[in-house]
């Protein structure tokens, strides 16, 4: 079958120990059977692996950071777009969407698709937005408060008994058994990624997640359980096996139905010794373990590059159940050249 | 005890006594013995028709058996392999 030429540009990169989903993402798309693609990496650091795997990404070129604001951004995705003609953009870090987002016009105007989720969508299933998500959509969340105010810590046990998770906007959670450790971890956490810092009720039991696509529509192109294995000092998946597990794909199906998401997703779920399913988070990105689906017969990085590019989907109907991802770290040697040519001209 | 013990019915047991149960994605091993009980199990026999037949292969004592089956059933139970009703 001849397969259709397209590029693809991507962030995420960062296959480090705290992985983005870039390098994932990818490894679906270059196994799909549809496209041949050529794979564009947008990176924000040097040192990002990804910009370095030349198996696996083209070219490399520097993005500016999302804080530097949507026009310097734009005005570099319109340099890339000029020279590589960029069919699908996809980012992967939460911390970029927003701005990819209110460019995905702009965007459009110049040839290159986007599927991502919607400002609605987007900004209620944010973690300080999450006890309302769960009210207005009938799902079990942890009681959670969203807090600007380093003091408040003082009163936490008005609303919370000891431990509690406290977590960061975008990344980072710890959990924390008294208000000493309550306050280092508001401490270390803001200072990485801002304020609000959200205090969440810590709820006992495994920790599992679904990875999903939705069409926008409220139909569930795709969805696949997962149960982490080995959890790193991050509280990242080092490894994790695929699941056959009704009520979470119910869970899923339904908030996808509800929500009408569109794009990939990564819901967090906590499973109860009674079997309660408790939502803690949901990301509007695919996972850094979304090739797990693919290697379980669902191809969702494929699936979303159709979606953007307009193209009907038809939803997965199974996956393999017991399927084990096992991460592993690698040296690559690179000459000082490459990471000369990064730093210096930004492209690689 | 003419109850029969039921199995949940998508879990895995491997002939060489690996226990998967796709739903948690937990996985367990027994050993031989354990792994011909748990086949016993499986094919829904009562308990006295599978105490007769490991006492009549190996040496235990009917009232030994009776109590390190209830044991084994009692990890199961917790393991949350086996329906809620049953045992």
């Amino acid at each position: 079958m001849h397969k259709k030429q397209i590029t693809v540009a991507l962030s995420g990169l960062n296959n480090i120990d705290n992985p983005g989903p870039g390098i994932p993402v990818i490894r679906g798309i270059r196994e799909s059977n549809i496209f041949e693609p050529r794979i564009i990496g947008l990176a924000y650091e040097n040192l990002e692996p990804g910009a370095y795997m030349h198996n696996l990404v083209n070219k490399t070129y520097k993005v500016p950071y999302p804080s530097d604001g949507v026009d310097a951004l734009i005005e570099r995705i319109r340099y890339i777009n000029d020279i590589e003609k960029i069919d699908v953009l996809i980012p992967n870090f939460d911390s970029e969407l927003f701005t990819f987002m209110k460019s995905a016009d702009i965007l459009k105007t110049m040839g290159i698709a986007t599927f991502l989720p919607t400002f609605k969508q987007f900004e209620e299933r944010h973690k300080s937005n999450l006890p309302k998500f769960g009210k207005k959509y009938n799902v079990k969340v942890p009681f959670s408060i969203a807090l600007t105010n380093i003091n408040d810590i003082d009163n936490l046990t008005d609303d919370f008994e000891y431990p509690v998770v406290v977590k960061g906007k975008f990344y980072d959670a710890n959990i924390a058994y008294s208000k000493e450790q309550a306050l280092i971890y508001f401490n270390k956490i803001s200072s990485k990624w801002g304020l609000p810092i959200i205090i969440q009720e810590f709820i006992k039991g495994i920790e599992v997640n679904v990875v999903a696509l939705g069409d926008g529509k409220g139909n569930t192109i795709g969805a696949v359980p997962m149960r982490k294995q080995y959890i790193t000092d991050k509280g990242k998946a080092w490894s994790g096996i695929t699941l056959d597990n009704k009520n979470m794909l119910d869970l899923t199906h339904k908030i996808i139905t509800d929500t009408q998401w569109r794009g990939g997703m990564e819901l967090e779920l906590i499973k109860t010794s009674e079997n309660e399913l408790y939502l803690i988070e949901i990301n509007p990105r695919l996972p850094a373990w979304v090739y797990l689906a693919v290697g379980a017969g669902q191809n969702l990085p494929e699936a979303l590059v159709n979606l953007a590019m307009g193209k009907f989907v038809k939803p997965f109907s199974n996956y393999e159940v017991g399927k084990i991802f096992i991460r592993y770290s690698y040296d690559m040697i690179c000459n000082v050249d490459e990471f000369q040519e990064l730093s210096i001209n930004g492209t690689l | 005890m003419k109850n029969i013990i039921k199995l949940k019915t998508n879990i895995a047991i491997s002939e060489k006594g690996f226990v998967f149960d796709p739903t948690t994605g937990d996985s367990y091993t027994v050993n031989a013995i354990g792994l011909e009980i748990l086949e016993m199990i499986k094919q829904r026999k009562v308990f006295v028709k599978i105490s007769d037949m490991i006492t009549a292969k190996y040496d235990v004592e009917p009232s030994s058996f009776e109590q390190y089956f209830f044991d084994f059933i009692a990890v199961l139970k917790q393991m949350q392999l086996i329906e809620n009703n049953d045992a």
